[in-house]
This record gives structure tokens, C-alpha cells and sequence, in this order.
């Protein structure tokens, strides 16, 4: 492709052919009128490993064999966040969702829905245009808004010319061809927008920072390393859309004058790797990488650089330090990266998301994009929910939504009539909050006052059978773990408050405990050397904050009221309950189950490992925790 | 000259270094030409790190601190297949240490080895990002998930 013209050649022809993805035609009973369908189906990392690609075979194969191949068109698409009810499968132009898709219900789909116009009830999810019903999928996606996410669910993400069709590469057009470097860089200010990464700096000041440096010689990083564990939003967006990714690329190396990116993805994501690379190659072949961009005399190449497997190169110098090939080692600020990155030149990094958003900015306009969201926090942000919530999956809000809009709402609340107890946020730098904040609006500055921060939007949801001692445990083990061992106050510091909460959640907790962890993290936030360090006692001290009397009780009374903590808890069998049968005492793994039918049956506490197994085994539910 | 019993070995170590040799002048190659010897070796024994040394011009001190920095590279021998169960903040609060604790059961070795045989190796891993599905494991490739401990021994049974 030479010029912006013949970019747009494509963008007609093949919007032609797939229109009707946009349609807003409601009906799920109308026929195929002019005997056009397409057959969305989910091929991300959730859906696939639930046998997408079989379900796609399936329809290919049916498709074929009813002679359908001219008037349907199967098509494999990226996440639209309904993974809990995964399999997904979405049929255009009726934007009819069809869910928890087996291949065995495809044969119906193809013979009732395709070809007679009915709705498989059994299967049917709901109408994507229907937000003002009470349907699952209505309170699903009606507080929704896909910005980011916008073409997830929409195109085949293996496919450059569907991207182009719904106004891809269209602002990097508009940005080499009507914007100079530094009007670009003025809109993203304007814009409101924030890291989307969790550090929430303003993207526009990053980006000015980068192009005041006089080097010719600079870099555009992105940073995919989403190391957040229960974070997932970063690879939809790479599965999903990844010439997003690149097209923004390719513009912020315009607006800061930089020819080189890489994009340092982690090795734990094969899927995005392979949509990444395809879509690199089609970009080069597209002549939208490379010298003389569409003859803008602009040039820019992108490739991309693994991760193998250390959480804290999404830290941003230790990200540099990976890409020159070493341990993944932080390094101080300042210099800052715009001024002294990879191999001490000039880099621009950003998250994936946030760069996810800079087509629309550009094509929209900052004004369009500062009209979501709240005053500080403009815009949208995705989350990954999951944890105890019926609606796992990923969802992308206005800023200044409230949390219980998100987990009630949205996401469907608590499975199995259980009490909502807290939300984290922020992953191992984030924090919890309680059902008593349950309305506070997400955005940055919200989230921080209570103690917690956005983070990269890991949601994960907790309810009553979730201790937070051992929540905050559990964070800690993780930071110990994926500390780079530079500075003491990390690697000695949280190894000491992690010895303090074992002690804790094994019953030896004493008084004294909960002040040395409290200054233990004061320490350690305010002398760590990078953000891993500095976050990690966030979790303890916003667990302390809302759960104090969790604390207390594993100290003083030696007692874990979630009966999480195996050392608090004790098995026991149910004298009136139990008839004796034996089959406890024949599974126990360490025998410590004894007993005889005149008897009943006793379980010996102190050689009882607590792994649950007789609760299993036992006809008569006679077995719990005390 | 290489006996031909061990020309299989042989051609190991010559693809490893035509790798190491084509990324020489690639800054910052070495994490990417370790995943390469990976993919060759299953694992990276000295051997692998000699070559690398040898023909990307890196001293093996560098090398072995890379290696032991990131979690992905292995000195040690994995099974055929490698059995990964995510330890993800979703999984866990779904209870994945559970699942954890009953494969290490079964198959008797602790996390970070194999089974004599060399069947099975057993991780304990990073988030994958498949948290809709929690908890979940991988087995090589394979996805596997809304899992309870009694499934164990059903995913197991599929790799016999």
C-alpha cells in the first residue's frame, strides 16, 4: 500500500462484506433476508481452551455440507468478555448471542437459527442490542462502553482488511497526513488520558517528555508484560485487536519522532503472540510498517521482544533491562526512561490499553474522549473480573462507575447465595474493599483514598469463605517470590513480614505482630527502589485497614473464622451423624481417622493434614470444620 | 566426526549454534536465543549454555544469571508432559492450592521436579490469563479448567 487513498480502496471493498456486523436489526427470529450471515465465535485464550476451535470446524463443516458457503460466513473473532458463559458465539446481523456453545449444538444453530430463522432456546443468551431489558446479557453490557475493546467480538483478528474496514489505520492516516508530532501530542493531553498500567500519569505529559529530547535516536516501547495475577486485559486486546496496538505505535513514534518499537510480551501468552506476529507481517506487507509510511516519508518498524516469565519486568526500566538481553533488574529514577531508556536513548513506554485507546483519540478527537468519565479520570477502563462473581470475565466501564454496579450489575453478583466480602484491585500493589464501599466510583484518585489503586484492572471478587489474612499471605509469598533481590528493604523487608504471616495463619501470632507489620511497610513503601517493592505491603496494610478484627482473632484467639487457615481448623466428625461406615478412615492419605462401630468414628487432630478428603467421602455429611 | 548413534545429539548442538551465531549482532539477543535452546533441549543443561557462550560472546556467568532470574528457563530435565497449575489470585481464591496439593499426591514429586520416568513435571505458575476459567492448569499446551481436586486423576488419565 502506497498511499492513503488506496487504504481507503480497502476500506470500502471490504466493508461491503462485512457491514453487517453494525447493523442494529434487534430481531432474532427474522430470517436472513438477503441470505447474509456471520458467525462470530469467540477464539480467545478462555474460549479455546473450551474448544472453540472445534465449534469453529464444526461450523465449517455443516456450512459445507448444507451448500452454505456463499451466503454464510464463519469467522473467528476476539474476547466479548462473557467468559464465564464461554463458548460464545455471536450471529450477525440479528447481533444474537448464543452461549456455553457445545459442538454438539451446533448442528441446531446451523438447521433451526441459519436456516429456518429460529432461536435455539436452550442456548440463546440474549440480544447485543437489547440494553434495556432485564436479560443476563442486557445487565451484562449495558453499563458497558468498548472504547479499547471496541473491536473485540467484531472482526477476525487475523484479518488486516476487517481492521481496516471499521476505520483502521485511519487516524495514523489523519495523524501523518492533516497533524504535526506535536498537535498529536497535544490531542492525547487534551484527551484525559492516564497509564492504563496502574501508574495513571497522564499519557499525553509522558508523550511530550519523550519528543522534547533532541536524540534522533528513540524508542517506543510497549509494555505487554501483564504480570498482574487475575489480569487478562491486555491479552484480550493483543488476541482480539492487535493492529490496535500497532496502528498506535506507529503514531506515538510519529509524535515523539522515534523509527523503532518493541512490543515485550510475555511468554505465558502463546495465543497473543501469534495474532501479534501474524499482524506485524500483514502491517509489513501492507507497507504500514517500514520506510515511507502510505508516502508520508515517515518510518517506523515494530517487532517483538519475549518475556520469560519474571513479574517484575512490567516494571518499566527493569522491561528496558529484559530488552538488552539481561536479568530483569530495575533501575533509579531519575533518569526517567523518556530521557534515558533502552540503551540510554529516549523511550516512550506505555501499557497496551492505553495505547489501545490512541486510534480513537486521534480519529475522534480529545473531546469526544474526555466526555466519559470523571473530571481526573477520563475515559474508560477495562477490568478483568473474576474470582467469586457469576459473571467472570471482562468488562470495560466509564470511569466513576461504582464498584456495586460492576459486581451487581454487571457482573451478576455472588454465585451460590454467598455474602460479597471484598473486592481487590491493583493485584499485589493493589488493596481490598469492603462491602461498606461498595459505592465508591472507580477511577484513580477514589480508589487511592481508600487504599487501594486501579492497578493494570485485575478485579478479583471475595466473599465469606475468604480469609484476608491469607489473602494478604498469599499476595506477599507472590512479591517474596518475584522480588529482584536488588534492595534491601524488598528482598529482606517483605521476607520479614511474610515470616510474620505465616506465623499469623499457623497459630503463632503474637501481640506485637500487627504493629511490626505496619512499620515494616511504612519502611519498606517509603525506601524500595521500584514500584514492586514499594507496593507490596499495600495488600497487608489494606487488609489491616478494613479486616483488623480478622488479624486479632488468628492472634489472640487462634482462630480462622473463613476456616481458610489450615493450622486454625479443625475436622470433625459429628457423633449423632456418623454410622460408623469406615470409608473416611479408608481415604485418609496419613490415618488419622480411627474408630469401630461401638465406637463411632474420631478424627486424631494432631495427625490430620486438614486436605478435606473424608469431608468427601462421607454418606452422611457427617464430617465439617470446627 | 560424530558417531552415528549420537548424530541425533550432534545435530542439537550444531542447530544451537547456527542459532547463536545468526543473533551475534542482534543487541539484547540472549533471552530470545535462550528460548530457542529450550524449545531444542526441553531444558537448558551446560552444554546448551557453552554454545550459547561460545557463539553469542557472552560469558557463561551472564548466562547463568539470566537463566536462574527468569522463571520460564529451566537447568532441570521437564517431563513429556509439563504440568503447570496457575496460581493466579482467581485460581487461588478458587482453590487451585488445592489441586496443586492433590497432584503432588499422586504423582509423588514436589513442585519444580519430575517423576522418574520422566513423564510428568510439575510447576506451580503465573498467571495465564485465563481467569474466566478458574482454576486452571495447563498440561503442555492444553488448557484445562473449572477443575476440582477429584478431577485429577481424569486429566491425568488423558496423557497415559
Amino acid at each position: 500500500m502506497k498511499t492513503a487513498e488506496q487504504l481507503e480502496q480497502i476500506r470500502q471493498a471490504t466493508l461491503a462484506r462485512i457491514n453487517l456486523r453494525k447493523a442494529t436489526s434487534n430481531s432474532v427470529v427474522e430470517v436472513v433476508q438477503d441470505n447474509r450471515a456471520h458467525v462470530m465465535i469467540c477464539a480467545g485464550t478462555g474460549c479455546t481452551s473450551s474448544n472453540s476451535e472445534a465449534i469453529i470446524k464444526e461450523f465449517n463443516d455443516k456450512i459445507v455440507f448444507h451448500g452454505l458457503e456463499e451466503r454464510i460466513t464463519i469467522v473467528k473473532c476476539g474476547c466479548l468478555g462473557l467468559c464465564a458463559q464461554g463458548p460464545v458465539v455471536i450471529i450477525y446481523p440479528e447481533n444474537c448471542l448464543y452461549k456455553t456453545v457445545k459442538v454438539s449444538d451446533v448442528v441446531d444453530i446451523v438447521e433451526q437459527h441459519l436456516l429456518r430463522g429460529k432461536k435455539v432456546g436452550r442456548i440463546f443468551g440474549g440480544n447485543l442490542n437489547d440494553v434495556a431489558s432485564e436479560t443476563e446479557i442486557s445487565k451484562f453490557f449495558s453499563k458497558q462502553l468498548r472504547i479499547a475493546l471496541r473491536n473485540c467480538g467484531l472482526i477476525n483478528p487475523e484479518s488486516i482488511d476487517e481492521y481496516i474496514a471499521f476505520d483502521g489505520y485511519k487516524a495514523l492516516a489523519k495523524a501523518l497526513f492533516t497533524m504535526s508530532p506535536a498537535k498529536v501530542i497535544e490531542e492525547v493531553f487534551a484527551s484525559g488520558l492516564r497509564g492504563r498500567g496502574g501508574s495513571g500519569f497522564p499519557t499525553g505529559k509522558k508523550w511530550s517528555f519523550a519528543a522534547s529530547s533532541a536524540d534522533s535516536d528513540k524508542f517506543v516501547l510497549c509494555n505487554a508484560d501483564e504480570g498482574d495475577p487475575g489480569a487478562f486485559m491486555d491479552r484480550s486486546v493483543l488476541e482480539g485487536d492487535p493492529h490496535a496496538l500497532i496502528e498506535a505505535m506507529i503514531i506515538a513514534g510519529y509524535a515523539i519522532c522515534a523509527h523503532e518499537g518493541y512490543v515485550y510480551v510475555r511468554i505465558e501468552y502463546p495465543i497473543a503472540l501469534e495474532r501479534l506476529n501474524i499482524a506485524l507481517e500483514q502491517a509489513r506487507n501492507y507497507g504500514l510498517l517500514g520506510d515511507n509510511i502510505m508516502g508520508s516519508g515517515f518510518s517506523f518498524n515494530l517487532s517483538v521482544r519475549l518475556g520469560a516469565g519474571a513479574f517484575v519486568c512490567g516494571e518499566e526500566t527493569a522491561l528496558i533491562a529484559s530488552i538488552e538481553g539481561g536479568r530483569g533488574m530495575p533501575r533509579p529514577r531519575p533518569p526517567f526512561p523518556a530521557i534515558q531508556g533502552l540503551w540510554k536513548k529516549p523511550t516512550l513506554i506505555n501499557n497496551v490499553e492505553t495505547f489501545a485507546n490512541i486510534p480513537n483519540i486521534v480519529l475522534r478527537g480529545s473531546s469526544w474522549y474526555s466526555s466519559f468519565g470523571t473530571e481526573k479520570s477520563r475515559g474508560t477502563k477495562v477490568f478483568a473480573v473474576g474470582g467469586k462473581i457469576n459473571n467472570t470475565g471482562l468488562v470495560e466501564i466509564p470511569m466513576g462507575t461504582t464498584l456495586r454496579e460492576v459486581i451487581y450489575d454487571i457482573g451478576g453478583g455472588i454465585p451460590n447465595g454467598k455474602a460479597f466480602k471484598a473486592a481487590q484491585t491493583g493485584g499485589p500493589s493493589g488493596g481490598c474493599i469492603p462491602a461498606a464501599l461498595l459505592d465508591t466510583p472507580m477511577d484513580y484518585d477514589s480508589l487511592i483514598a481508600i487504599g487501594s489503586m486501579m492497578g493494570s484492572g485485575g478485579l478479583i471478587v471475595m466473599d465469606e469463605d475468604t480469609c484476608m489474612v491469607d489473602i494478604a499471605k498469599f499476595f506477599l509469598e507472590f512479591t517474596v517470590e518475584e522480588s529482584c533481590g536488588k534492595c534491601p528493604p524488598c528482598r529482606i523487608g517483605i521476607k520479614r513480614m511474610l515470616e510474620i504471616l505465616e506465623r499469623i495463619t499457623s497459630g503463632e501470632g503474637q501481640p506485637g505482630d500487627i504493629e511490626k507489620l505496619q512499620e515494616l511497610a511504612e519502611v519498606i513503601k517509603s525506601t524500595a527502589l521500584c514500584g514492586l517493592g514499594q507496593t507490596a505491603p499495600n495488600p497487608v496494610l489494606s487488609t489491616l485497614r478494613y479486616f483488623r478484627h480478622e488479624y486479632e482473632e488468628h492472634i489472640t484467639m487462634k482462630k480462622c473464622a473463613a476456616k481458610v487457615c489450615k493450622k486454625l481448623i479443625k475436622y470433625r466428625i459429628a457423633a449423632d451423624l456418623c454410622k460408623s461406615c469406615g470409608l473416611c478412615a479408608k481415604f485418609c492419605p496419613v490415618g488419622a481417622i480411627s474408630g469401630d462401630r461401638k465406637t463411632g468414628h474420631i478424627i486424631n487432630t494432631h495427625k490430620c493434614v486438614r486436605c478435606g478428603v473424608c469431608t468427601g467421602k462421607c454418606p452422611m455429611q457427617a464430617i465439617g470444620i470446627s | 566426526m560424530s558417531c552415528c548413534c549420537n548424530s541425533g545429539v550432534d545435530e542439537r548442538k550444531e542447530q544451537l549454534a547456527k542459532i547463536a551465531r545468526k543473533y551475534k549482532t542482534t543487541k539484547g539477543a540472549l533471552i530470545k536465543v535462550l528460548h530457542e535452546a529450550q524449545e531444542l533441549y526441553g531444558y537448558l543443561p551446560v552444554e546448551a549454555q557453552e554454545i550459547i557462550s561460545k557463539n553469542l560472546g557472552v560469558p557463561m556467568t551472564e548466562i547463568y544469571g539470566v537463566i536462574t532470574f527468569y522463571g520460564q528457563f529451566s537447568l532441570k530435565e521437564k517431563g513429556k508432559y509439563q504440568i503447570s497449575v496457575c496460581m493466579g489470585t482467581a485460581c487461588y481464591v478458587k482453590g487451585s492450592s488445592l489441586l496443586l496439593e492433590k497432584l503432588k499426591e499422586r504423582l509423588s514429586i514436589e513442585v519444580g521436579n519430575c517423576t522418574e520416568d520422566k513423564k510428568f513435571s510439575l510447576e506451580a505458575c503465573r498467571c495465564i490469563g485465563a481467569c474466566g476459567l478458574a482454576p486452571v492448569l495447563t498440561v503442555n499446551k492444553d488448557v484445562h479448567g473449572r477443575l476440582l481436586p477429584e478431577d485429577v486423576d481424569r486429566i491425568l488419565a488423558l496423557y497415559e
